[in-house]
């Protein structure tokens, strides 16, 4: 529905304008946080902008030795979080686009009932699989490592293999069977003709797994105990401390730290993204 | 079987081959595992050995299992409709030919980008009695504000609050629900002469209505597993076990307690649960959803 006179145009521009306010200022309070220093982060009334940008806090956020915890290495925290999201981007994507193909574009007996669990298996929330998941990565002596937050992305999912499958029907079939006839193998016909079509879609799935698992936070608590291998966001709460005297100036600076790389991730992406969560909810 | 069909079997079985074992090893057993040792005491430690329904009775009498279950629900009955009416009220200010309408919506989707712990300790310090800013905004409009996160009696509506600033992800999908109504539908409204409220109840809500019906149901699945939220904000559900969620309850049993039985039967319950409303949900759409033909 359009707003067409003049005065509800105004209108609406003005209720945007203060939703925006009121939705962008817990953001900017966090900036603002981030750089000031300590004594101006307990005033009452509040300074609004810092007396003077103290970048120097975000170094001593990612060096921060905290009296009760000792030295937070977020630095690390960093490293390990992007080794994640490559491991479990990378599995993603070449897992379930290999596995939505075999769904979508070859017939074989028992594939539209293994599609139906594959969609069924979608209404199972996490707390079911955690205890098992746990007792079974135990005994495979992984609990501890890296490895139970990355190699189940190399083995498929129901979302993915759904979302890549409607997808590859929308390709049109004389595409492939053309190649057929000309002598390609199906690994050929996948490698050579749909996975070039399927860019969009590709992306929609590596954009969403890597979100996932930079924000994942319950996956990396179940499984890992040395603090030296943990991800940005289960170390994040490690500057806040439970007995009080949080040093809120560097809590703020390493929250956004975790947060300014998801946003300018967004703002590269954001026609993919916004597609992507559209078609979720469009075709879901 | 011919050979052309034998040769597209193996193919297929090739391709799938990863989620064969996938389905197997990271769903199939785990929800068979799960459903087992719900019916156990199981430590982890030692062997489950099988004690019947004493978990599921067990859980009828905990009186903390009763009030994290009862926090859930009254989070989730306030946070999901309270969440939808606003992602569809932004959802239908922004659809209204608005110039900057790419602006508004990234500054309304940003907050769902965010990993949920950093929201959390954000908050955190908004809500702080001390210093927090909310408190310093209310104080100056004459509002004498609550403890938000020391107060029973408000630190549920302070995680409603918060929800609230993460609704983005509805909002985009209510957007693009709106963005495929057909504009002649409003255009013979406005030959009959329809008011913006009608046009709103008779075209809009209709035509939208399986957006709705899937935003409602992610809400369910979501707001019944709060977790990582509350975990970092009101740890141990303080105060006084007022933002104590069903999902911290069942990892307290399954992680610190190592009462991997109890917990699963709490998963079970929760899965039911979630079945039961998505089911219910699904029934009363059956009455009001309209999908348009083709």
């Amino acid at each position: 529905m359009r707003a067409k006179s003049p005065i509800a145009r105004a209108a609406v521009h003005a209720i945007l304008l203060a939703g925006s306010a009121l939705f962008l200022f817990p953001l900017l309070w966090m900036i603002s946080t981030s750089l000031k220093p300590v004594e101006e982060t307990m005033l009452n009334p509040p300074r609004w902008i810092p007396s003077a940008l103290h970048f120097e806090n975000y170094l001593k956020a990612v060096t921060y030795g905290s009296t009760t915890l000792g030295y937070i290495p977020f630095v690390e925290y960093g490293k390990n979080t992007l080794l994640l999201c490559v491991l479990v981007v990378s599995g993603t994507v070449i897992s379930n686009a290999l596995i939505a193909y075999g769904f979508a574009r070859l017939q074989w007996p028992g594939r539209n009932a293994l599609f139906g669990v594959t969609l069924a298996t979608m209404m199972v929330p996490f707390p079911v699989l955690m205890v098992p998941m746990f007792v079974l990565f135990r005994h495979l002596g992984w609990v501890g490592t890296f490895r139970p937050l990355w190699i189940p992305a190399w083995f498929g999912s129901a979302f993915n293999i759904f979302l890549l499958r409607q997808f590859f029907l929308t390709i049109p079939r004389e595409l492939s069977d053309a190649a057929v006839v000309d002598g390609c193998s199906e690994f050929q016909v996948f490698r050579q003709i749909i996975l070039p079509l399927s860019r969009p879609a590709l992306a929609v799935v590596a954009l969403f797994s890597f979100l996932y698992t930079w924000n994942d936070f319950i996956g990396p608590l179940i499984y890992l105990s040395d603090q030296r291998m943990f991800t940005l966001s289960l170390g994040l709460q490690f500057y806040q401390s439970q007995a009080g005297g949080t040093e809120w100036h560097l809590l703020m600076a390493a929250a956004t730290m975790v947060v300014v790389p998801i946003i300018i991730l967004f703002f590269f992406t954001q026609r993919t993204f916004i597609q992507g969560i559209a078609l979720t909810g469009i075709k879901g | 079987m011919s050979r052309f069909g034998r040769r597209q079997l193996w193919a297929g079985l090739a391709f799938i081959s990863p989620w064969l074992i996938g389905l197997g090893v990271f769903m199939l057993y785990p929800v068979v595992a799960s459903l087992y040792y719900s019916f156990c005491d199981y430590s982890v430690l030692e062997r489950a050995h099988p004690v019947g329904v004493a978990n599921y009775r067990d859980l009828l009498h905990d009186q903390l299992y009763l009030k994290s279950l009862l926090n859930t629900l009254f989070y989730a009955a306030l946070s999901i409709p309270l969440g939808l009416m606003l992602a569809l009220a932004l959802a239908l200010l922004l659809n209204s030919g608005v110039r900057g309408l790419t602006v508004y919506r990234t500054i309304f989707f940003l907050p769902a980008l965010m990993p949920m712990v950093a929201l959390a300790v954000l908050w955190l310090w908004i809500f702080n009695g001390e210093y927090g800013v909310l408190n310093v905004f209310l104080a100056r409009l004459g509002i004498h504000a609550p403890g938000w996160l020391t107060d029973p009696s408000w630190s549920k509506p302070a995680l409603v609050l918060l929800s609230l600033w993460g609704m983005g992800q509805a909002m985009v999908i209510f957007l693009a629900g709106l963005q495929d109504v057909p504009v002649h539908l409003y255009e013979a409204a406005d030959l009959d002469g329809a008011s913006w409220w009608s046009k709103l109840r008779h075209v809009t809500l209709p035509m939208i209505s399986p957006v709705l019906l899937f935003n409602g149901i992610m809400g369910i699945i979501g707001s019944l597993q709060f977790f990582a939220v509350p975990y970092i904000m009101t740890p141990n559900g303080q105060p006084a076990r007022s933002a104590y969620f069903y999902a911290m309850y069942l990892y307290d049993n399954a992680f610190r307690y190592l009462r991997m039985g109890y917990a699963s039967a709490m998963a079970w319950i929760l899965f039911l649960l979630i079945l039961a409303l998505t089911l219910l949900s699904l029934r009363l759409a059956s009455r009001y959803v309209h999908y348009e033909a083709g």
